[in-house]
């Protein structure tokens, strides 16, 4: 199966599929729908954060800071001003993307530390604002969110419900990123990380890709905000923290850069260890962190590309035949 | 109309006058040679034509019409393709995806047609991958059409570079020391490839430190030292003019 899981399109999307249409099967209680819907909101956030970092090598320590700004337009325009939640969140991912548009061209000059740095100081930027501005966002306390999720009559209350929506969506994210991958613009998006100079002179617009990427990743980040803050009901300025970002980066990493299968595990592990750990008490944190060191000494690419690499290698040497 | 023409050029790094005041002109259908000591200023008159570096003065024309400052995507979409002496290979890619990113620009690479993953991307691409396994078969990769880039040796990473700028499809093809770090016989292979580029119509600008090639295939040659140019003309005069012949002398590369 992890064979399958890592060779995009070899029936990939169909393990997925199955495997959430079957998760539920062993469900026990609303607690586990809600770390499956966290996981899922992460996985669609990464995947798309992986396409920036994975593939286009282009590091971003802010997208806490979109995804924040999305939730809170939600918040606010179906709160005070009672729009239509879809609405709402489709405002809030158009102003996201025009952000992000405007802040791309200037920090995506910069690379490597530098450009970390940029996008760390514009998510810092944005939980500033976010904690400053507090007649409109309630300031550090936060604010609530009583409109429910809807479109067309159509409602997501039960965890039930929230579950089945955002499967459906990280299915069609996953499928639309398997898509764009393997394009021509995905090409262009793995050569901008592979050598920009390679990719110029053969006619790639480099920066028009990687602010496009950038933007995308953005839009999809604010979109899961938006979706989030109905979820949980309540949103605070910690959503758009430092912690938050590295957060998603390290689900990145950790599954594995430049595979969007990785992105899912990454979310998975990331999302479901702390709720195990608790079991370690005092010493949760200190388990968590030799975990991720574990992984990274002995993967270094990252979960499903080493594990990917592992079986490659091991279905070459029994027959002495090289994998295609 | 000239191909290509260089107008008092010059580029200095910090002091440094790596190209100083320099003129020619590129007439199109030839196999125009430029070489010249280490440090001479041909990688970065390379850069200077393709867009990589902006001038500090003079132009640069294409067809006539001046294109300095243009970003390098844009030259390449007017026609110019390029190698580096520096492999500048994606090596977080396989081989024939490298070859594939020179189709760049004849693929209608959009975003959105991507995401769908419409009709026509998915028929565009197979057949550029045909196109391309069969560049890979002509510059002599035919038997690491599907390896990884990262697991070639340095010559075939050469050559691997060469099909990428084939793929763009050139009116000018510009090629930075294609032979450098070869042995003879993969250097006679890619004097043959240079030649057949050239006889489809391609006209292809070689600097190489290969005298016993550059004397071979030229139809003209220039000669720059410390970024200015020494000595312009055909082969045989290159090969007895006194001021090429002193400039070369106690240099590792003798005339053959
Ligand atoms: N990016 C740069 N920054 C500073 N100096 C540079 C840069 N590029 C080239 N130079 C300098 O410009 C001069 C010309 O270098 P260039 O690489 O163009 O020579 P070359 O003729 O290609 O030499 P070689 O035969 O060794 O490849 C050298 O003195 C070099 O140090
Ligand atoms: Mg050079």
């Amino acid at each position: 199966m992890l064979k399958v899981l890592a060779s995009p399109r070899g029936g990939g999307l169909l393990v997925l599929i199955v495997l959430i249409a079957l998760l539920p099967l062993g469900f026990q209680n609303n607690f586990h729908y809600d770390v499956a819907i966290r996981v899922g909101f992460n996985a669609i956030v990464v995947v798309g954060l992986n396409l920036l970092i994975g593939y286009a090598g282009q590091i971003s320590l802010g997208h806490a800071g979109f995804l924040a700004l999305g939730a809170y337009a939600s918040a606010i325009l179906t709160g005070s001003h009672d729009w239509p939640p879809v609405l709402a969140m489709l405002t809030g991912a158009v102003g996201v993307g025009l952000l992000a548009f405007v802040v791309a061209r200037p920090v995506l000059r910069l690379k490597g530390h530098y450009l970390a740095m940029a996008t760390l100081g514009m998510g810092m930027i944005i939980a500033i604002v976010l904690n400053t501005e507090s007649q409109l966002t309630g300031g550090p306390d936060g604010m609530s969110v009583w409109v429910s999720f809807g479109v067309a009559g159509l409602e997501a209350n039960t965890p039930r419900q929230w579950y089945w929506l955002v499967g459906a969506l990280l299915v069609v994210w996953v499928w639309l990123a398997l898509n764009l991958i393997d394009s021509p613009f995905g090409r262009a998006l793995k050569a901008v990380h592979g050598s920009e100079v390679a990719a110029e002179v053969v006619g790639v617009d480099t920066t028009s890709v990687k602010v496009t990427v950038f933007v995308v990743s953005a839009v999809v980040a604010s979109l899961v905000g938006s979706l989030s803050a109905h979820y949980i009901s309540f949103i605070s300025p910690q959503e758009a923290s430092f912690f938050h970002s590295i957060e998603l980066v390290i689900m990145a990493v950790l599954g594995g850069m430049a595979s969007i299968y990785g992105s899912l595990v990454g979310a998975a592990i990331l999302t479901v260890l702390p709720q195990v750990l608790t079991a370690f008490e005092d010493f949760e944190h200190l388990v968590f962190g030799l975990v991720m060191m574990a992984v990274m000494i002995f993967m270094p690419k990252g979960i499903v590309p080493s594990l990917g690499l592992w079986l490659a290698g091991r279905a070459r040497r029994p027959g002495g035949e090289a994998a295609p | 109309m000239t191909l290509l023409k260089v107008d008092d050029l010059s580029k200095e790094f910090g002091g440094v006058h790596a190209i100083e005041d320099l003129s020619f002109v590129i007439e199109p259908g030839t196999i125009h040679a430029i070489i010249g000591p280490n440090g001479a200023g041909k990688t970065t008159l390379f850069n200077l034509i393709t867009g990589v570096y902006t001038p500090s003065a003079g132009e640069v024309y294409l067809d006539d019409r001046p294109v300095t400052g243009k970003a390098p995507f844009e030259l390449a979409r007017a026609g110019m393709s390029r190698t580096f002496q520096n492999l500048q290979v994606c090596l977080n890619m396989s081989a024939l995806d490298n070859v594939m990113l020179g189709r760049h620009m004849h693929l209608k690479p959009g975003f959105v047609s991507g995401l769908l993953r419409l009709p026509g991307v998915v028929r565009r691409d197979r057949e550029a991958r045909q196109m391309c396994a069969g560049l890979m078969d002509f510059v002599g990769l035919g038997n690491h059409i599907h390896a990884a880039a990262d697991s070639l040796p340095y010559g075939a990473l050469k050559r691997l570079e060469i099909a990428r700028a084939l793929a763009a499809e050139p009116r000018l093809l510009l090629l930075d020391e294609p032979a450098a770090g070869l042995n003879s016989a993969e250097t006679r292979e890619i004097d043959a490839v240079i030649q057949k580029v050239a006889e489809r119509g391609v006209t292809v600008v070689l600097v190489e430190h290969d005298m016993k090639l550059v004397m071979g295939i030229s139809d003209h040659v220039l000669v720059l030292d410390y970024g200015r140019k020494l000595a312009e003309g055909r082969p045989q005069d290159i090969r007895a003019n006194p001021d090429v012949i002193a400039a070369y002398l106690g240099t590792a590369h003798a005339f053959a």
